[in-house]
């Protein structure tokens, strides 16, 4: 969708992440900035909700991290895993149990200290099935889980509170991406009085122990957040204060920055005038690009005639002009030729691909059987750009003989039929691609190429299940061990191989981030174009006028 | 008076309930499932169900669709899927932004329409008269997104005279108002426009200018009054119109009224908002009708109620 995600730019490798165990230092802030000033951000949707177990938007996935902690965190700016609320941990030999030691004195907006036990209440409470989070499902790893789906246990019998500041989690399975899990906003810590006195509301009263508190919020209107004075890593937050501005359309949004009403256009620059600023250098100056973790792709129905046969579909991966289809979008992307975006672990940098070759696909359709093509449907969302990619699709795979007339529906629509093993031969995925949930090679399998997901209602819309591959992918995530993480990337690198021979999909580019922000706002430029905070990330950047 | 009265509003309440009924069904047969959306996409089939099951959305559309009536009748319109918030107050939170705006076209469009209608009924085929008309007619026509993006591009980005869109002082209501009140306008000057030459034409006319009263008196002393009034009695009916257009209006102006709930409420599949904000809206429809009929007879005595 639209609205999924954190996307996440793996600058590291794993290895960083799986290497890094007891305790070390909070990362360094720069002393030379000066606190103070506020900043201005415009949105055009209401946010939704900014409770940790609720919000799985993109918009609010990066406020609900700036109000609330978890035990891990990004190194600000990298996707390099740093203990947050928790001081250090230690994982077992066997990879099955994980200790953490928390901080002491960490306190939430009410003022009271953040322990052990509100650790255990958070997981709890987002495993429970009453709190309906999109986010249970991360939590799969842990002893209890099960019961806890199936409304048979009241809390986790996995997490035990082991003293005030120490809380240990054992695990059913060796779980390699559970540190990544433990940064995800789904097990950021609650307060449990505060979650009890809103009940249902507690997304529009939030109460975390974050580098802001929540100071007004104006349906429809504004949000406000105020600095928390008690913040507990110290330096931070640099602002005193960030207003977001709901209601806002982007394109006026981009009018309003240019006047230097605002600071940021939180839903970025508008695509009718992307070329206008680009080509302007006074306002490209204020522009950061930056990867993230997303691949646009064209699906197959591996289970209907005659995508069935694989070198139809290796045909299709070679009919399609990718080079073209990036223009088509002012270069906001980058040619894909592989399920993994290029900054994400695992990505293997020596495949090559299906090259774009119209002769030898149409050689391979021949081989197939079908030497005059055939008609099929491809299916695509109906807001722009994707529609206008589709046709270039669709002019390409005519090149060929195929025939394929264009479904453009409403999002929801497109995903109802991708869900339907009968529902759809061919889809577009713009506007609904798989941005990353955190920085790890498993992330792109399970629910989109993997068998889990290949069911009524899923996201595996080619509906391409390898039983193989699910055990080659199962035993890569239970090498926690972080000696072996290379060769767990390497595994993974070959999985995303072999589905690549397969070719239930073809991979069409992986989009940039251009984030563009006022002349007064200063920081780092990866802290605009942070991989897990969209768009920036609000607790390290300051603004210059009071510096 | 009062049976008149009592039939009226069994009528509108029987409007209202196929409405309701309408909508519901529409977006009960919608291919979309909105408990995939509220599980997102790393759900379990486990999770999903077990939502499902929660917001009895696993229940026939007859027992769904009596639950949510029976909410209706305690004034509960259900909790949005995304937001997690009672409807109702999203609802009233952003109520007031839409009247206002409504308040702010309906003075737009009277001013425009009424002063452009009068204008071309005295100077009646001239010129003049054919220019108002035209202009009238680019009025009704235009796409409000078009003269709203217009509007603000020419008066606020360029002339900077009112700020770019938002909401909070009269300078932030002046350009949505123009572009809902152009819309009106139009039709206001069309109608006012015949309503005058109507009574222009009548006896009384003749007469008072035989008397040789001032062209300026009888204009505005005689024949206005007995002209606006039956235009006037429209305003009840624009409702409609004005439910449809705060829709784009709101969108572009980033107003905080209930049509930008609505419209975020579609792309989401929010039901519940969407259920709601119809309702709303067909509720002020059905009273602005209602309101338009029963004052109709005190402003114009040749209509009477039956």
């Amino acid at each position: 969708m639209k609205r999924f995600l954190v996307s996440t730019v793996a600058a590291s490798a794993l290895a960083l992440m799986l290497g890094m165990s007891s305790a070390r230092a909070e990362s360094a802030v720069d002393p030379n900035i000066k606190q103070g000033g506020d900043i201005i951000i415009t949105y055009k949707d209401d946010v939704a909700t900014l409770d940790p177990a609720i919000g799985y938007d993109w918009q609010n996935w990066s406020m609900i991290k700036s109000l609330f902690d978890g035990l891990m965190d990004y190194e600000p700016g990298t996707t390099n895993l740093t203990p947050d609320l928790a001081e250090s941990y230690d994982i077992s030999p066997d990879g099955k149990t994980f200790t953490f030691k928390l901080r002491h004195g960490v306190k939430f907006h009410n003022g009271r200290e953040m322990t052990a036990d509100d650790v255990k209440y958070s997981l709890d409470r987002v495993t429970n099935p009453k709190t309906q989070s999109p986010g249970a499902g991360f939590f799969a790893s842990i002893k209890g889980y099960d019961d806890m789906a199936a409304g048979k246990a009241e809390g986790l019998s996995g997490v035990t509170v082991v003293d005030p500041y120490t809380v240990k989690f054992e695990l059913t399975r060796p779980d390699a991406t559970f540190l990544h899990v433990m940064a995800i906003n789904f097990s950021h810590v609650v307060p449990k009085e505060e979650v009890e006195k809103y009940g249902a509301d507690f997304g529009k009263h939030p109460v975390g122990t974050g580098a802001f508190k929540l100071a007004e919020w104006t349906l429809g209107q504004r949000i406000v957040f105020e600095r928390n004075a008690d913040y507990w890593h110290k330096g931070l937050p640099h602002l005193d204060k960030i207003t977001f501005e709901i209601g806002q359309e982007p394109i006026v949004a981009l009018l309003r920055l240019q006047k230097g009403e605002i600071d940021v256009p939180g839903d970025g620059i508008p695509p009718a005038k992307f070329q206008e600023v680009m080509a302007d250098p006074e306002q490209k100056a204020r522009v950061v690009e930056g990867g993230q973790l997303h691949t646009g792709y064209v699906t197959m129905n591996t289970t209907m005639a005659p995508f069935d046969n694989v070198k139809v579909r290796q045909a299709v991966n070679m009919a399609i002009n990718k080079a073209r289809i990036v223009q088509i979008i002012n270069n906001r992307a980058v040619p894909a030729n592989q399920p993994l975006p290029p900054s994400m672990p695992g990505y293997d940098k020596d495949f090559k691909g299906y090259a774009y070759d119209v002769a030898k696909a149409k050689a391979l359709l021949a081989e197939a059987g079908h030497p005059d093509g055939f008609e099929t449907q491809l299916f695509v969302m109906n807001t722009d750009p994707n529609p206008r990619i589709a046709q270039a699709i669709q002019q390409d795979l005519a090149a060929i003989g195929i025939k394929a007339s264009l479904q453009s529906l409403a999002q929801a629509n497109v995903i109802a039929a991708g869900g339907d093993k009968a529902g759809a031969p061919m889809i577009w995925s713009g506007g609904m691609a798989w941005i990353a949930d955190f920085p790890d090679p498993s992330n792109f399998y399970g629910p989109i190429l993997g068998c889990a997901g290949a069911v009524p209602g899923g996201w595996n819309w080619s509906w391409y299940c390898n039983k193989d591959l699910d055990a080659k992918a199962a035993e890569a995530d239970s090498m926690v061990d972080p000696a072996k993480s290379a060769d767990r990337e390497k595994m993974w690198s070959a999985i995303y191989d072999k589905i690549m021979e397969d070719a239930p999909w073809a991979p069409v580019f992986n989009e940039q981030r251009f984030t563009m922000k006022s002349a007064r706002m200063g920081g780092a430029d990866n802290l605009y174009v942070d991989p897990v905070h969209i768009p920036i990330n609000y607790d390290n950047v300051y603004v210059k006028d009071v510096q | 008076m009062i049976t008149y009265l009592g039939r009226r509003i069994i009528q509108s309440a029987l409007i209202l309930l196929g409405v309701s009924l309408i909508t519901f069904a529409l977006l009960y047969l919608l291919p979309a499932d909105p408990v995939r959306q509220i599980a997102g996409r790393s759900a379990t089939p486990e999770t999903v169900e077990n939502i499902r099951r929660q917001l009895g959305l696993d229940q026939p559309f007859v027992i769904q669709y009596w639950r949510y009536l029976g909410g209706l009748i305690n004034g509960d319109l259900g909790r949005s899927y995304i937001q997690r918030s009672q409807v109702t107050e999203l609802i009233v939170s952003r109520l007031p932004a839409s009247l206002l705006l409504m308040v702010g076209a309906i003075v737009c469009e009277l001013a425009i329409g009424l002063t452009m209608g009068l204008i071309a009924a005295v100077k009646r085929g001239t010129p003049t008269d054919q220019t108002l008309m035209v202009a009238s007619f680019v009025g009704v026509s235009a796409p409000q997104f078009v003269v709203g993006l217009l509007l603000l591009y020419v008066f606020a980005v360029r002339l900077g005279w009112f700020p770019i869109g938002g909401y909070g002082t009269w300078r932030h209501l002046v350009l949505p108002s123009l572009t809902m009140g152009i819309l009106g306008a139009g039709w206001y000057a069309r109608m006012m426009r015949s309503s005058m030459i109507d009574v222009l034409r009548q006896d009384y006319m003749r007469t008072a200018r035989a008397k040789g009263l001032a062209r300026a008196a009888i204009i505005f002393r005689h024949a206005l009054p007995n002209a606006i009034l039956p235009v006037i009695a429209m305003i009840g009916i624009d409702v409609g119109i004005f439910m449809g257009g705060i829709v784009v209006v709101e969108s572009v102006f980033g107003w905080p009224g209930i049509g930008q709930l609505a419209w975020q409420a579609i792309q989401r599949v929010d039901i519940p908002i969407i259920m709601g904000v119809t309702l709303v809206s067909a509720c002020a429809i059905v009273l602005g009708n209602l309101l338009a009929d029963i004052v109709a007879p005190f402003i114009d005595p040749r209509i009477k109620l039956r």
